[in-house]
């Protein structure tokens, strides 16, 4: 078992010795496939008998409803907006995600702070500022980084769930239509995803392809992982 | 660490432990310098509406770890300083807060996060104009608030701490702990360093000077009451356009 790394300084307060779980993380630009490849992977990890936990963005119970509230009005101003998000994560971390690793868990994380960061710095927040932060959150034991180009996204939205207001970034871009504005939203989050990819070890996958070949390339990047967590 | 202020707005900020006496203190200055004609901003820690609820759940759940009631409390104050702390300064306004980051770097710490984290978080806000320190000795704090408000909330006594199983008794842990940071935080931030224990007019009579020291020669926004007096009387007299001509007249 290796021994549980932090970005930072953790949580000085709170003795966190090895933790037996694993933790793999699937980032990703909107409209990527991330939710059905989590699907596809948390089914075949209990199919092969792992306990598995599932978590993502926004959905700690302490900040949810005040998220969701704020949003819906107009004062929430990016610095704000952050530590709101900088919250969530932090709660579902310390009372979620590292008591399942502790048990045991493979813990599926569907977004992770990276993706909060890129779209932080997309709305003026100071880059290293927003990685300070996050000196609390526990290292991965794999980040996937489902990668596909903006034709692609364009054509999953379109067939999908259509184009909504934040993942078009129209707060900040104030185009008049919501398909310029995801192009060039989500291209903007691309070129912050690139930056992280070398910075935070992503495992990049080609995610232009078939469901199956997406899958199929992850099932490769985790098997070391499963390996290891079966020694 | 934090910014400093170029905006024509000044920002001055009370700290100290609970019972300390700076709330008191504080609203003296508003209501003096409000009635010098100034536009002055008061702002209290804690008292953002779009974040009142969820610290409102973590409370009452005692779900906070120290990390997360740090970040709730840090986003509070960033709601404040996006919608009110800002614009103010740059409108030239004197903000005055009851409290300001200072007392996320002592609680938090008290309670166990990074000194050089926290300080981060706050990172993007300004070093006051002026800190008006409230030192008072663990004791008198103490005697102060118990005996004058009922029965102490668990956050407030520091219970999450499991420094003791008394409420009074892990208030006055809590602050003692409270107050070794601030003492740190004297020289760090250049407190101006008040004795709390002196009486009320005494106290307000050195912090006024301070106030004056920091106000001296500067022109900010005047109150509404004095600008409309200020566009009658370049009604009246169109020669007489300088505002700070007529401004000094008015006092």
């Amino acid at each position: 078992m290796a021994p549980t790394k932090f970005y930072g300084s953790g949580f000085p307060y709170k003795k966190i010795k090895n933790l037996p779980g694993k933790l793999i993380v699937v980032e990703g630009t909107d409209g990527v496939g991330r939710s059905t490849q989590i699907e596809l992977l948390k089914k075949w990890l209990e199919k092969s008998g792992y306990a598995v936990s599932d978590t993502g963005l926004r959905r700690s119970p302490l900040t949810q409803p005040g998220i969701e509230e704020a949003k819906g009005g107009n004062t929430l101003f990016p610095l704000t907006n952050s530590l709101f998000y900088a919250t969530d994560f932090a709660d579902r971390l310390e009372n979620q995600i590292i008591p399942a690793l502790k048990a045991g868990f493979i813990v599926l994380s569907d977004r992770y702070f990276y993706s909060i960061i890129a779209r932080d710095v997309l709305r003026g927040i100071d880059p290293s500022w927003a990685r300070d932060i996050y000196g609390f959150a526990l290292v991965p034991d794999i980040v996937l980084y489902l990668k596909a180009d903006i034709d692609t996204l364009i054509t999953r939205i379109v067939h999908g769930r259509g184009f909504n207001y934040w993942e078009a970034g129209m707060d900040i871009l104030k185009l008049d239509n919501l398909y310029d504005s995801f192009r060039e939203y989500q291209t903007r989050m691309i070129d912050q995803f690139s930056i992280m990819a070398k910075e935070f070890n992503f495992h990049t996958i080609n995610a232009n392809f078939s469901i199956k070949a997406t899958n199929d390339q992850i099932m490769t990047h985790i098997q070391p992982i499963l390996d290891e967590y079966n020694k | 660490m934090l910014k400093e202020n170029n905006y024509t707005g000044k920002l001055i900020v009370v700290e100290g432990i609970d019972g300390s006496g700076k709330s008191t203190q504080i609203d003296l200055i508003y209501k003096w310098l409000t009635e010098k004609g100034r536009s002055v901003y008061f702002s209290e820690w804690n008292s953002s509406p779009l974040v009142k609820n969820t610290t409102k759940t973590g409370k009452k759940g005692k779900v906070f770890t120290p990390t997360t009631f740090s970040l709730i409390q840090a986003a509070d104050f960033a709601d404040r300083w996006e919608n009110q702390f800002l614009p103010m300064l740059k409108a030239g306004v004197i903000v005055l807060a009851d409290r300001y980051a200072f007392t996320g770097f002592a609680r938090d710490v008290a309670r166990g996060v990074g000194r050089k984290w926290v300080r981060n978080l706050y990172s993007f806000a300004f070093l006051p104009d002026l800190v008006l320190y409230f030192d008072v000795p663990l004791d008198d704090a103490v005697e102060r608030i118990t005996s004058s408000r009922s029965k102490l909330k668990y956050y407030e006594a520091g219970m999450d701490l499991n420094l003791s199983d008394k409420r009074i008794a892990s208030f006055r842990l809590f602050q003692g702990k409270i107050l070794k940071e601030y003492q740190k935080m004297i020289g760090e931030f250049g407190f101006e360093v008040l004795d709390a224990t002196r009486p009320v007019h005494k106290q307000q009579k050195d912090v006024r000077k301070l106030v004056n020291k920091v106000l001296k020669g500067w022109k900010g926004l005047p109150n509404p009451m004095v600008s409309a007096r200020i566009y009658a009387r370049c009604q009246a007299n169109p020669v007489s356009t300088s505002r700070t001509e007529v401004k000094n007249g008015t006092h």
